[in-house]
């Protein structure tokens, strides 16, 4: 009996914490479709404040896209031959590396975006475009790419698959190309969905970064948060999360997916 | 090419990367810190000035209430979800951990949908009593929102610490004579210590930095990144915002390096 109530209390508690969680979630996606907030929803379900969302920030979207793509291609390009290196060179050094590239996690976004303003807002064109934003981005989340391919590569023992392939005459570019590659997959992929994720919602070094002319996601969100009737608002994070709830579902399921393998093994 | 040739190939533009969009532009803002009028001294007027120190208790005091409560919360409904199997469970370990990519802007928008003037709280107060509860632009708005952020990243922690504890050593106490609660106090609690560092750590450093959710709400509260930002933007005290960060920075990455030195894997953070 006592244990029943434990039980009950607790799963009470988890719930209300889980409501704290997704009741607004759900209250901002209702109140995106709702003619009018205030009256509540019998006010009548409406498409109107999506439409004047996509009138208004489509670019942002856009935008916020190339940005999340384009961090995307040079943390693979850049990180997962780093990874690599990192991996095989092991040792102090590469330990060191790996602690710095990974500070940004630990340096608030701010912090950065102050550095980033201070060493380039002398140089006007590259501070106007988008590739500023991205330089941003880059650094901030290359280390999920290189530590995610770096815990792939030690778990599958790559130094000796990699050596056999020496042996047999295989260049190291060879190597990299039809052995490490292939094996780190997994690795790859999931650092791939947390960079695109992240950079989708990066709000605090893009907010510093950006101009007028160079307005992602996030940042029109906080525009729209500041000076637009809630509807809008609403309507606008209700497209954050259409874009954002799949690549998320994606990495759950991902997760859960590599979780099971590793206990079959 | 010599395999020592194509590991340094591979690491070159890496470094190329973080030298030119990291680490350099830090060096100039730690040197740009000391450049104000004060220079120097500027990185001591965090301390000395009233102003910058009266916000700087803030944030940390905030930062520890929110690392406190999400801590308290995470262990009750984390060692709930790991220790019993019930439908809906992978369900609600889900929707606790979805909040973990939203911006902090987005988070703010959560509270004030819930604590606005237009927000649910208010409605159901108003309801009830016959006043409306409005607190999403106070210290405990920017509470609520710290902790809507913190809570998924410090449940995983601790439900992953939960998971690998040994059951053997409850069941030991349990034969010894321990009753529920001393069971959870001498054995349990002490087990998840290091999840409770590693995650703790995480939370108070997010909180610290937190600026998405403290531009939503602290229009008019004094936090170390909404002082950062009003002394670049506003008062154009580019030396002071820098030398404010640098001392930001370096309590986040010194909380974080403290607490992996205690051991105890650690969930990014981001926000």
């Amino acid at each position: 009996m006592r244990d029943r109530i434990i039980f009950a209390g607790q799963l009470a508690f988890t719930l209300l914490v889980t409501a704290f969680l997704v009741v607004p979630a759900v209250l901002s996606m209702m109140a995106g479709v709702t003619a009018n907030y205030f009256r509540g929803i019998r006010s009548g379900v409406t498409l109107d404040w999506v439409w004047q969302v996509w009138g208004l920030y489509a670019d942002t979207i856009g935008r916020s896209f190339l940005i999340a793509l384009s961090a995307l291609v040079v943390c693979l390009v850049v990180g997962v031959p780093a990874a690599y290196g990192l991996y095989r060179s092991g040792g102090r050094l590469s330990r060191a590396v790996e602690e710095i590239i990974t500070l940004p996690l630990a340096i608030p976004g701010l912090a950065i975006a102050l550095a980033l303003l201070l060493a380039y807002g002398g140089f006007s064109d590259f501070r106007r475009s988008w590739l500023f934003i991205l330089a941003g981005h880059v650094v901030f989340t290359m280390p999920f790419m290189v530590r995610s391919v770096i815990a792939v590569l030690a778990a599958i023992d790559v130094k000796t698959l990699d050596e056999s392939a020496s042996s047999l005459g295989a260049s190291p570019w060879r190597r990299f190309r039809d052995v490490i590659v292939p094996n780190a997959r997994p690795g790859i992929l999931a650092g791939s969905l947390m960079v695109v994720t992240l950079s989708l919602g990066e709000f605090n070094l893009t907010w510093m970064l950006h101009t007028p002319l160079t307005k992602t996601l996030p940042v029109g969100l906080a525009d729209s948060y500041a000076s637009m009737r809630l509807e809008v608002a609403s309507a606008y994070t209700l497209v954050f999360f259409i874009m954002i709830i799949p690549l998320l579902v994606a990495m759950q399921l991902y997760a859960g997916q590599s979780a099971a393998a590793r206990r079959r093994r | 090419m010599s395999l020592k040739t194509f590991i340094g190939l591979c690491l070159l533009p890496l470094a190329v990367v973080v030298l030119a969009f990291f680490l350099m532009p830090m060096a100039r803002l730690i040197v740009t810190g000391a450049s104000g009028e004060f220079g120097l001294k500027a990185y001591a007027a965090i301390l000395l000035e009233p102003r910058y120190r009266a916000t700087l208790i803030n944030t940390v005091v905030l930062s520890a209430a929110v690392t406190a409560a999400t801590l308290a919360i995470s262990t009750v409904a984390g060692l709930f979800l790991q220790r019993h199997h019930f439908s809906g469970r992978s369900v609600l370990i889900a929707l606790l951990t979805f909040p973990l990519a939203f911006p902090g802007v987005v988070v703010g928008f959560m509270i004030i949908l819930l604590a606005g003037r237009q927000g649910l709280i208010g409605h159901i107060t108003q309801a009830f009593t016959g006043q409306k509860w409005v607190f999403a632009y106070s210290m405990e708005g920017l509470f609520l929102g710290y902790l809507y952020f913190s809570i998924p990243r410090v449940i995983l922690t601790i439900m992953a610490a939960v998971e690998k504890l040994d059951p053997s050593l409850e069941e030991a106490a349990r034969a010894l004579g321990a009753g529920p609660w001393a069971v959870q106090r001498d054995v349990v609690l002490p087990a998840l210590r290091p999840a409770f560092v590693a995650s703790g750590a995480i939370a108070f450093a997010t909180a610290m930095g937190a600026f998405g959710t403290a531009f939503t709400l602290a229009t008019n509260i004094d936090v170390l990144p909404m002082l950062i930002y009003t002394e670049f933007t506003l008062s154009a005290n580019i030396a002071m915002a820098a030398a404010l960060s640098v001392g930001l920075g370096l309590v986040a990455w010194a909380v974080l390096a403290l607490a992996r030195t205690y051991g105890g894997n650690t969930v990014a953070a981001a926000g």
